[in-house]
């Protein structure tokens, strides 16, 4: 059944982010680790929580869900990343 | 969750605009006055429960983003911190999540699919059981926490040389999984309800939304603890390798 599938891809996800932590990648275990979360998260989204199966309106809200996060990390962050930028700012 | 009581009973004080000639329909107990049909009543509870949702999307997203703006600061003493905590729970947690996510997926299928009683109240059952041992692995995480003093607070101690980066990555993950094992312990007793009911027979093909919601009440929980894994465990995994 396709729930089994899902299941197995989970826990190969999780092995697989276990295993890419202990290999020292620089700024990409960063990439790696959040690419796996993501694609886990899609999985659950998709199949457990049967979205793939759900209305173009139930689609809207969930996708909005992530995309409004996203202004929230997106506008902080170019904050943080951007101090200091110009001699003699607050950082 | 619908729970309110049989619906004829009541005297009808307004006939329906929409039947123009009102016949009394047989339609099912569960079906409530506002909605046309078991579907769209469904369809309304689902969608209800995902606007809940996205709203606790926003709830735990504040706390990602102290995260990541603390993290920021001071990357080198979070990976050291990271390093403290203990990976066999973690992991072992993760897999417990996951079972447990599958384990209520499968609920919901046992509802949907009219199985007995039986079926459905083991699959919630073991969820429960589930929800119960990721907590009680978080219970003795949390406890080695306080033996080893790292807990935030007057009795802070760290060996290490990022302590104040330290401390904040330790308030982060005690606000973060505490407030996530708040969630399980709520989910454990909405699956208790949830359990009882199927007990009770209220479950089939035509009416399954409680057990359908709060699934995805679950799978949200299961999702929230698939981005704190690593970010909280796996961040400083080679940091004395590297």
């Amino acid at each position: 059944m396709m729930y089994y599938a899902v299941f197995l891809a989970l826990i190969v996800g999780t092995g697989l982010t276990v295993a890419a932590a202990f290999v020292d990648m620089g700024a990409m275990n960063n990439v790696v680790m959040l690419t796996i979360a993501c694609v886990k998260a899609s999985l659950v989204i998709l199949f457990f929580m049967h979205v793939r199966w759900s209305t173009r309106l139930t689609w809207v809200v969930v996708a909005s869900g992530f995309f409004w996060l996203l202004i929230m990390f997106t506008l902080t962050m170019t904050d943080y990343f951007s101090r200091g930028w110009v001699e003699g700012t607050w950082r | 969750m619908a729970t309110e009581g049989n619906i004829h009973a009541r005297p009808i004080a307004i006939q329906p605009a929409r039947s123009a000639p009102h016949v009394e329909e047989a339609h099912h107990p569960w079906l409530q006055h506002h909605f046309d049909s078991m579907e769209q009543q469904a369809e309304a509870s689902t969608l209800g429960m995902w606007v809940f949702l996205v709203t606790e999307i926003m709830f735990f997203g504040g706390l990602f983003m102290a995260y990541l703006v603390y993290r920021h600061a001071s990357p080198a003493g979070f990976q050291e911190a990271s390093h403290h905590l203990n990976i066999y729970w973690g992991t072992a947690n993760t897999a417990i999540l996951i079972v447990s996510s599958l384990t209520m997926a499968l609920a919901v299928r046992a509802a949907q699919t009219s199985q007995p009683r039986g079926t459905q109240v083991l699959f919630l059952g073991l969820t429960i059981v589930l929800g119960l041992a990721f907590l009680g692995i978080k219970a003795i995480e949390y406890a080695d926490k306080f033996k080893d003093h790292i807990v935030p607070g007057p009795y802070f101690q760290w060996e290490g040389t990022h302590a104040k980066p330290a401390e904040q990555f330790y308030s982060l993950y005690f606000a973060m999984t505490g407030l996530h094992a708040l969630h399980m312990i709520i989910g454990v007793g909405i699956m208790s309800v949830i359990m009882l009911l199927a007990w009770r027979r209220t479950f089939d093909e035509e009416y399954y939304t409680p057990v359908e919601v709060a699934g995805l009440y679950w799978h949200f929980v299961d999702i929230v603890w698939i981005f704190l894994f690593p970010l909280l465990y796996l961040i400083g995994r080679h940091y004395h390798a590297g």
